[in-house]
C-alpha cells in the first residue's frame, strides 16, 4: 500500500479517535460540583467495588437532597477500571482534562490506586484514598487521605498478636498469600510477634492461584503452633477455611485467623456458614458497634443492595465509602470552597465525624488512631444471611473500646460453642 | 523511498502533536493504541507471515517491562537503554521458546507460549527485587525539554517504536525471509523439500517478534509509575495482539496497524463509556466474526472493494 | 519447611487423588485434540461452562454429580454443533485456515469466559453436598470426601471411555479415523460424522468434568486459563490419543504438583504443569504412550 493511502488512513484514524472521545458538554462551572473516580466494578476487586460504589451513590443522593455542596448539585462520574492499573492513568486524565472534575476519589484497593499517586502529586491534587494500604509510603504526597481503619502493618495485627499473648501463646504459624497486602501485613505481624516473644514455628507464602490448601494445613498442624495467623485473599480464605474444617489444624491451636480478606464479604460468609465458627478475624465493622448513624445507613443500604444485587449486608466497604463522602462534605463546608489546598489543610487538622466513628489523620495521610476490629465468629449456622445482622455472631475482642466479649480458646473448643 | 518519506512524516506529525496544546487525555489513550500497534505488528511477523500462532504476547511484553525496571532500578538507565535491554531480554526469550518448540506443529508452539506466560509470571511473582507480587512504585525522572509532560514524551517514543516495528516487518515481508515464511505458512513440508531453511527462518521470526514485543513493554512502567505482575501478564495483551492482525489483515504490514488502530481505539472508547467487561467481549466477538467471515481482515475487504491493478 | 515421610506420604496420596481428577478433566481433550487433531483450546472454558450449569442445577437441589450426568447429553449436542461449525469453516479449507481455527477457539474461550462473568459475576461459585466438607479418617490421615468422589468418578469415566473406544464399533471407528482417515473413507464410513460424534462425546464428558471441578473446589470464570496448561500438559505427556496414557499422565502431574507444593511451599506449584509441559515438548513430544 502506498504512502498516500497510509497517511489518509492515519489521518482518518486520528480524527475518528479524537472525534469519538466523548467530551462532556461544558456546563457552566457555577452550577455543579463534579466529583470523579474510577472504581473496579469488574475484575478481582469488582464485587467489593460494586458495593462500595452503591454507598458512594447513596451519599451523593443524600447530599443533593440537602442542597448539594456550596449550594450546587453534586455531579458524580465513575468509570470502571476493571481492577487493571493500566487503565487508571488514562481514566483519571480524562476525568481531569476532559470531564473537568473538581474533586477526586481514589479507586477501591491498593493496586488500582498505585499508578495515581505520582500524577496527583505532580498536579497538586487532593485525593481521597479508598481502603488501600500504605500506597503513599514511597510517594509522600501531602494531600492524600486514605479511608481505611488501619495505618501500618502493625496496626492490623496488633490486636490479634496481643490476644495471642494474653492467652499465653509461645509459638505462631504464618500463612500468607504472595500479594502486596498480605506480605506487608505478614511483615508487620512477624515484627510484633518477635517483640512479644512468640516464636515463629511455621512461615509460608503461597501463590495467589493456589486452590487447595490441604498440604499447607497439614504442614501447619505438624508444626504444632499455638496461634495461626493467616493473611489471605477471598478465594484463598474460603479454601483455607474449608481445608481447616476437613483436615483440622491441631488441638493445640488457641487462635486461628487474623488477616483473612473475604470473610467480611456476605456471599462468602453465607457460603461458609458454620465453618466460620471459632475463627478470629479482622473487620472494619460488625453489628453491635456503636457508630453514630451506621445502623440507619445499613438499613437503607440493604434495600438498595437487594435491588442492585450486590453484597446485601454491606458491613465491610460501604460504610467507609459513605464516610469518604461525608469527609469531603465536611471539608468543603468547613473551608467554604473547593480549593484543594485549603481542603487538605482542613482534613489534616480537624477530626471528622462519620458513620464509622471519628476520624483524624496523621502526617502520612492515614488514620492517626487505627481501629482494626478483631472479632470471633461464634454460633454461626449454615445457609442464613440474616443471622449476621444481629450482634453476637461476631464477638469483638479488640479494640477494648468496642469490645463485646473475650476470645474463646482453644480454637477447636470455640468452633463448637454456641454464640 | 516513498515509505521512508511517509515514516519520517509520521514521526514529525507525532512530534508536533506532542508539542501542541492538545488535551492530555489524548496522549494517554494514544500511547496505549500505539503500543498495541507495535505488539500487533510484532505478532504478525511470526503469526501472520509464518502461520505460527503465538499466544504468549503477554509474557514477552511483561518481560520487556520488567527488564526495563531492572535496568532502571539497578543503573538508573535512560529510557532508550531500557528499551534496548528489554528488546534483548524478550528476544532471547523468543529464541529460547522457539528452539524448544518450533520443531513441532503449530499448536504445540501455541500451547508452549501459554505455558511461558504462567512460568514467567510465577518467576516475577517470586522475585522481590522487582517487587514480587506486591509490585513496585517507580519515580519518573524529570521530563526532557521540549516536552511539557512525561506522557507526551512517551507518546513520541512509542510512535518511534511503531515506525521501527513496521519498518522491520516491512523488511521481513519484502525480503527473501518473507518469501520463506510464506512458503512455510502455505505448506511447511513443501518448503522443507524445496530447501527452505524452515527452522532457521522460524527462529528468526520468533526472536525478532519477541524482541519487538519486549521493546513495546519497556515504556509501560514509566507510563504507570508502577509495575506489578498480574496486570503486566494480563491475557488481554495476548488476545489483542492476536485479534488485531487477524482483523486488520495478516498478509501485509499495514494490516496489524489498521487492526490496532481500530480495535485499540474501540477499547479506549469503551473504557470511558460503557466501561465494563464488555470491552473484552468486544475483542472476542470481533475476532470470531472476522476469522469466520473475513479471514483476510480489513485489508482483504478493502481489496475487494477497491481492486487495484498491481 | 518440613520434610517428613509422613508428609511425603500424605502428599503422594493427595497427589494420586488430584492426579486422577486432572486425568478426568483432560480426557475430553485427549479425544478432541489427541485423536481428532482439533486445536481445542476452549476445552477448559467449555468445562467451566459445565461447572456453572451444574451450579445452576444444584441450586434446584440436585446433587452435583447427578446434575453433571444430566448435562452430558446437552453438551454432547453442543459438541456436535461446535465441531460442525469448526469443520465447515476451517478444517475443510486447509492448513492456513487451521491457524484461524486456533484463533477461533481462543476467541470462543474468551467469549465463554466473558459470558460467564456477565451472567454470574466474577465471584466464585460453589456447590454443597453431603460429601463436600467432611473427610474420611484413616488413622492419622484425613482424606476429604470430595476428592474421593472426584477420584471415583474419574476412574469410572476413564475406563468407560477406554472400553468404548476399544470395544464398540463406533469407538474403534473413532480411533481409526484418527489413524488413517483415507482408509476409513475407502471402507465406506463417513469420517466427518464419526469425528463429529467423537467431539460430541468429548464435550459431553467435559460436562461431567465440570461438575467434578466445582465439587473439588470453587469455580470462577477465569479459571480456564490455568486449566489450559494442566489439561494440555496431561494430554501431551500422555501422548496424543491414549486414554490410559491420560490417566498415567494425570497421576504424574498430580503427584508432581503435590510434592512441589510440599517442598517449596507452594510458590512454584502452578508452574509445575507448564514447566513439565515444556520439558515434555522439548524432550519427547510424542509423550509417554504416543501413537
Amino acid at each position: 500500500m502506498n504512502v498516500t493511502r497510509r497517511k489518509v488512513l492515519g489521518a482518518v484514524g486520528a480524527t475518528a479517535l479524537s472525534a469519538a472521545i466523548p467530551v462532556r458538554r461544558a456546563r457552566a462551572q457555577q452550577n455543579v460540583v463534579k466529583i470523579g473516580m474510577s472504581m473496579p466494578q469488574t475484575g478481582s476487586l469488582g464485587a467489593g467495588g460494586q458495593a462500595a460504589l452503591l454507598a458512594l451513590r447513596m451519599w451523593v443522593d443524600d447530599v443533593n437532597q440537602r442542597g448539594g455542596l456550596l449550594g450546587r448539585k453534586v455531579d458524580f462520574t465513575v468509570y470502571d477500571d476493571q481492577t487493571n492499573p493500566a487503565n487508571v492513568p488514562g481514566i483519571y486524565t480524562k476525568l481531569l482534562d476532559v470531564d473537568k472534575v473538581d474533586l477526586l476519589i481514589a479507586p477501591y484497593g491498593t493496586v488500582p490506586t498505585a499508578p495515581l499517586m505520582p500524577m496527583v502529586k505532580q498536579r497538586n491534587l487532593l485525593l481521597m484514598g479508598n481502603f488501600s494500604f500504605q500506597v503513599n509510603a514511597k510517594v509522600h504526597h501531602d494531600m492524600w487521605f486514605n479511608n481505611s481503619p488501619w495505618n501500618d502493618a502493625a496496626s492490623w495485627s496488633d490486636g490479634f498478636v496481643k490476644n495471642g499473648q494474653k492467652l499465653g501463646s509461645k509459638s505462631i504459624a504464618f500463612l500468607a498469600a504472595d500479594q502486596e497486602f498480605a506480605q506487608n501485613l505478614a511483615n508487620g505481624a512477624r515484627e510484633l510477634s518477635k517483640t512479644a516473644g512468640i516464636k515463629a514455628v511455621y512461615d509460608q507464602n503461597y501463590p495467589p492461584t493456589t486452590t487447595d490448601f490441604s498440604s499447607l494445613v497439614r504442614a501447619i498442624r505438624a508444626a504444632k503452633p499455638a496461634v495461626v495467623f493467616v493473611m489471605s485473599y477471598p478465594n484463598d480464605s474460603v479454601a483455607i477455611v474449608r481445608a481447616v474444617n476437613e483436615i483440622g489444624v491441631g488441638s493445640g491451636v488457641k487462635m486461628f485467623g487474623g488477616g483473612m480478606v473475604g470473610l467480611q464479604f456476605t456471599p462468602i460468609m453465607q457460603s461458609l456458614g458454620s465453618q466460620l465458627n471459632g475463627i478470629v478475624n479482622y473487620n472494619s465493622y460488625v453489628p453491635g458497634m456503636k457508630y453514630p448513624g451506621i445502623e440507619d445507613f445499613l438499613a437503607r443500604y440493604a434495600k438498595k443492595a437487594a435491588e442492585a444485587k450486590v453484597d446485601p449486608l454491606g458491613f465491610y466497604l460501604p460504610p467507609f465509602n459513605y464516610a469518604i463522602g461525608q469527609m469531603l462534605e465536611q471539608a468543603v463546608n468547613g473551608t467554604k470552597s473547593l480549593d484543594q489546598k485549603k481542603m487538605a489543610e482542613y482534613l489534616r487538622q480537624n477530626e471528622m465525624k462519620t458513620i464509622v466513628g471519628p476520624i483524624r489523620y496523621d502526617k502520612s495521610g492515614e488514620w492517626a488512631n487505627p481501629r482494626v476490629v478483631q472479632a470471633q465468629f461464634r454460633g454461626v449456622v449454615d445457609k442464613d444471611v440474616e443471622q449476621f445482622r444481629q450482634p453476637g455472631k461476631q464477638v469483638v475482642i479488640y479494640p477494648d473500646d468496642y469490645k463485646t466479649g473475650d476470645v474463646i480458646a482453644p480454637f477447636e473448643k470455640a468452633r463448637s460453642t454456641k454464640g | 523511498m516513498k515509505y521512508w518519506i511517509g515514516a519520517a512524516a509520521v514521526l514529525v506529525i507525532a512530534f508536533l502533536t506532542a508539542l501542541s496544546g492538545l488535551n492530555e487525555y489524548f496522549f494517554y489513550a494514544a500511547f496505549i493504541v500505539l503500543q498495541f500497534m507495535v505488539l500487533a505488528t510484532a505478532w504478525n511477523i511470526l503469526g501472520g507471515y509464518a502461520g505460527y500462532v503465538n499466544f504468549g504476547t503477554a509474557a514477552f511484553f511483561a518481560i520487556g517491562a520488567y527488564a526495563a525496571v531492572v535496568l532502571f532500578k539497578w543503573l538508573g538507565a535512560p529510557l532508550a537503554v531500557q528499551i534496548a535491554f528489554a528488546a534483548l531480554a524478550s528476544g532471547l526469550l523468543g529464541f529460547g521458546v522457539g528452539l524448544l518448540t518450533l520443531r513441532l506443529r503449530g499448536i504445540f508452539f501455541a500451547i508452549a507460549t501459554v505455558a511461558i506466560i504462567f512460568i514467567m509470571e510465577t518467576m516475577m511473582v517470586n522475585w522481590r527485587y522487582v517487587g514480587g507480587a506486591t509490585g513496585l512504585q517507580l519515580l519518573r525522572p524529570d521530563v526532557m525539554q521540549p516536552f511539557t509532560s512525561y506522557t507526551r514524551m512517551l507518546f513520541v517514543v512509542m510512535a518511534l517504536l511503531v515506525v521501527i516495528a513496521v519498518s522491520v516487518a516491512r523488511y521481513v515481508q519484502i525480503s527473501w525471509i518473507g518469501r520463506g515464511l510464506r512458503a512455510i505458512r502455505d505448506s511447511e513440508e513443501a518448503a522443507e523439500c524445496s530447501g527452505v531453511p524452515t527452522l532457521k527462518l522460524k527462529l528468526f521470526a520468533c526472536t525478532v517478534s519477541g524482541a519487538l514485543m519486549g521493546a513495546a513493554g519497556a515504556p509501560m512502567p514509566m507510563y504507570l509509575s508502577f509495575i506489578e505482575p498480574a496486570s503486566s501478564f494480563n491475557l488481554n495483551y495476548s488476545v489483542s495482539a492476536l485479534a488485531m492482525p487477524m482483523i486488520g489483515g495478516t498478509v501485509h504490514w499495514m494490516g496489524p496497524v489498521i487492526g490496532a488502530l481500530l480495535l485499540g481505539s474501540i477499547q479506549q472508547i469503551v473504557t470511558v463509556t460503557i466501561s465494563s467487561e464488555i470491552n473484552v467481549l468486544v475483542i472476542g466477538v470481533l475476532l470470531v466474526l472476522f476469522v469466520v467471515f473475513a479471514p483476510d481482515g480489513v485489508l482483504g475487504l478493502l481489496k475487494k472493494l477497491w481492486p487495484r491493478r498491481s | 519447611m518440613f520434610f517428613s515421610f509422613d508428609l511425603l506420604f500424605e502428599a503422594v496420596l493427595f497427589g494420586v487423588l488430584l492426579g486422577c481428577f486432572y486425568a478426568a478433566v483432560s480426557i475430553g481433550l485427549s479425544v478432541s485434540f489427541g485423536l481428532l487433531d482439533v486445536p481445542h483450546v476452549a476445552h477448559p472454558a467449555v468445562m467451566i461452562l459445565g461447572s456453572y450449569f451444574t451450579y445452576v442445577l444444584a441450586a434446584y437441589g440436585l446433587d452435583p454429580i447427578v446434575a453433571g450426568v444430566l448435562l452430558m447429553p446437552v453438551f454432547f449436542l453442543l459438541g456436535i454443533l461446535i465441531y460442525r461449525f469448526y469443520y465447515e469453516t476451517f478444517e475443510k479449507r486447509g492448513t492456513e485456515a487451521a491457524v484461524r481455527g486456533l484463533a477461533f477457539f481462543f476467541g470462543l474461550a474468551f467469549i465463554i469466559e466473558v459470558g460467564l462473568i456477565l451472567g454470574f459475576g466474577v465471584d466464585q461459585r460453589t456447590v454443597h453436598a453431603a460429601y463436600i466438607g467432611s473427610s474420611l479418617s484413616l488413622g492419622e490421615y484425613r482424606i476429604p470426601y470430595r476428592m474421593l468422589v472426584a477420584f471415583g468418578v474419574a476412574l469410572v469415566l476413564t475406563f468407560s471411555l477406554s472400553l468404548y473406544l476399544s470395544k464398540t464399533f463406533t469407538g474403534r471407528a473413532i480411533k481409526a479415523v484418527a489413524q488413517d482417515e483415507p482408509a476409513l473413507r475407502l471402507m465406506g464410513a463417513n469420517p466427518v460424522r464419526i469425528k463429529q460424534w467423537a467431539f460430541g462425546i468429548a464435550t459431553g464428558v467435559s460436562a461431567l468434568a465440570g461438575a467434578m471441578l466445582i465439587i473439588v473446589g470453587p469455580v470462577e470464570p477465569a479459571m480456564d486459563r490455568l486449566y489450559i496448561g494442566r489439561t494440555f500438559c496431561v494430554v501431551v505427556l500422555a501422548g496424543l490419543g491414549s486414554m490410559t496414557g491420560t490417566l498415567a499422565a494425570g497421576l504424574i502431574l498430580g503427584i508432581a504438583e503435590s510434592i512441589v507444593l510440599m517442598m517449596t511451599g507452594a510458590s512454584w506449584a502452578p508452574a509445575v504443569a507448564f514447566g513439565l509441559l515444556l520439558v515434555v515438548l522439548g524432550i519427547r513430544p510424542q509423550g509417554l504412550f504416543g501413537r
